[in-house]
């Protein structure tokens, strides 16, 4: 069995949720590894990587503590990883416009069918109440090429979302 | 040719001022040769520092004329190289041969002018833009000691792009 687990939490934003839980891990003797975290609508959010030969039994108890007194969630699972895994993206794509219900599904259905692997999203709710935005970012692998994707994202661009295909250039020196 | 090692992070050592080349010599131009090669056998290599096989010196050479529909400067062996203007601002990806299994993103000059002396000691004046700018900006960091981890922006810094007024 793999030793990573991964670890989701979620909680109210306040300060110190990654101090207490990276300190309440480490003194548990278990390496961290790749991790996001990130506010979600005043909630904060962890999914982080953790290498530890306890179990998830084991793993929950050591942060149980904080996990009570910051009122959070959390949970652990077994996973197969391993660092140095990184794929480079090759495109990036933009979507925004007034925010209605089903953009992220037909958008990201039409990438699907044009081949695209996403690797990383990112999304908020912009604007205010009674006109709210959708900002959209995606990175990932184009694998049939970009031409399909301006394509699919064309049939988006109808209902006045604005999309925009950019390809990564990586330059490595 | 040889192909030299690559000094990695975390070797403190990339992190050294490179100082500058005063003899045009037969040494010099062996070190260039290999310097060049190890370039080509980095995967996807278009740019090197001197500094980053550990030979600390004021050496870089870039050459991204494989890279289809660019404009670029051919091979550039550039010595002594100073960068005397700016101009516009971009973010693109960067990675390194010293950070392996990372890539990020990086605010650079768009396009850029240089002077630098070639492999004979002769002074040549470039003119650089996009792709082959970033390349020479990050390859004349690594003389200053410096990483493009120095220089990350967030992934979210790009998400509009910047329209242009004129």
């Amino acid at each position: 069995m793999s030793e990573w687990k991964m670890l989701t939490l979620v909680g109210q934003d306040k300060p110190g949720i990654v101090a207490k839980i990276t300190t309440a891990l480490f003194e548990a003797g278990s390496q961290l590894g790749e991790a996001s975290m990130m506010r979600l609508g005043g909630n904060f959010t962890i999914m982080l990587m953790v290498k530890s030969e306890q179990s998830v039994e084991q793993l929950n108890q050591s942060i149980e503590p904080v996990v009570k007194e910051m009122q959070l969630s959390s949970s652990f699972q077994s996973i197969e990883a391993s660092l140095h895994q990184h794929e480079i993206p090759d495109t990036r794509i933009t979507v925004y416009g007034a925010d209605r219900p089903g953009i992220v599904a037909k958008a990201t259905s039409g990438l699907l069918d044009a081949g695209f692997n996403i690797m990383d999203l990112e999304s908020d709710v912009a604007g205010d109440e009674a006109n709210p935005i959708y900002i959209m970012h995606i990175e990932g692998l184009a694998v049939h090429g970009s031409e399909a994707l301006e394509r699919a994202m064309e049939q988006i661009k109808i209902n006045g979302v604005h999309v925009d295909v950019t390809p990564i250039d990586v330059m490595i020196g | 040719m040889t192909v030299l090692d690559i000094l990695k992070y975390p070797d403190e050592a990339l992190k050294q001022i490179s100082q500058p080349v005063e003899s045009f010599d037969e040494e010099l131009s062996t070190f260039l040769a290999n310097l060049e090669e190890t370039m080509r056998a980095g995967p996807g290599g278009v740019g090197i520092a001197a500094a980053q096989v550990g030979y600390f010196s004021r050496i870089a050479i870039v050459d991204v004329s494989s890279k289809p529909k660019i404009k670029h400067n051919g091979c550039m062996i550039l010595i002594n190289p100073e960068i005397k203007t700016w101009e516009g601002m971009k973010v693109g990806r960067e990675g390194c041969m010293s950070v392996p299994d990372y890539t990020g993103n990086v605010i650079r000059a768009e396009k850029i002018t240089l002077q630098a002396c070639n492999a004979q000691g002769e002074l040549c004046d470039y003119e650089c833009e996009a792709y082959e700018a970033r390349a020479v900006q990050h390859e004349l960091d690594h003389l200053d000691g410096l990483l493009f981890l120095d220089r990350l922006v967030s992934r979210r810094t790009d998400l509009f792009k910047r329209k242009k007024y004129k």
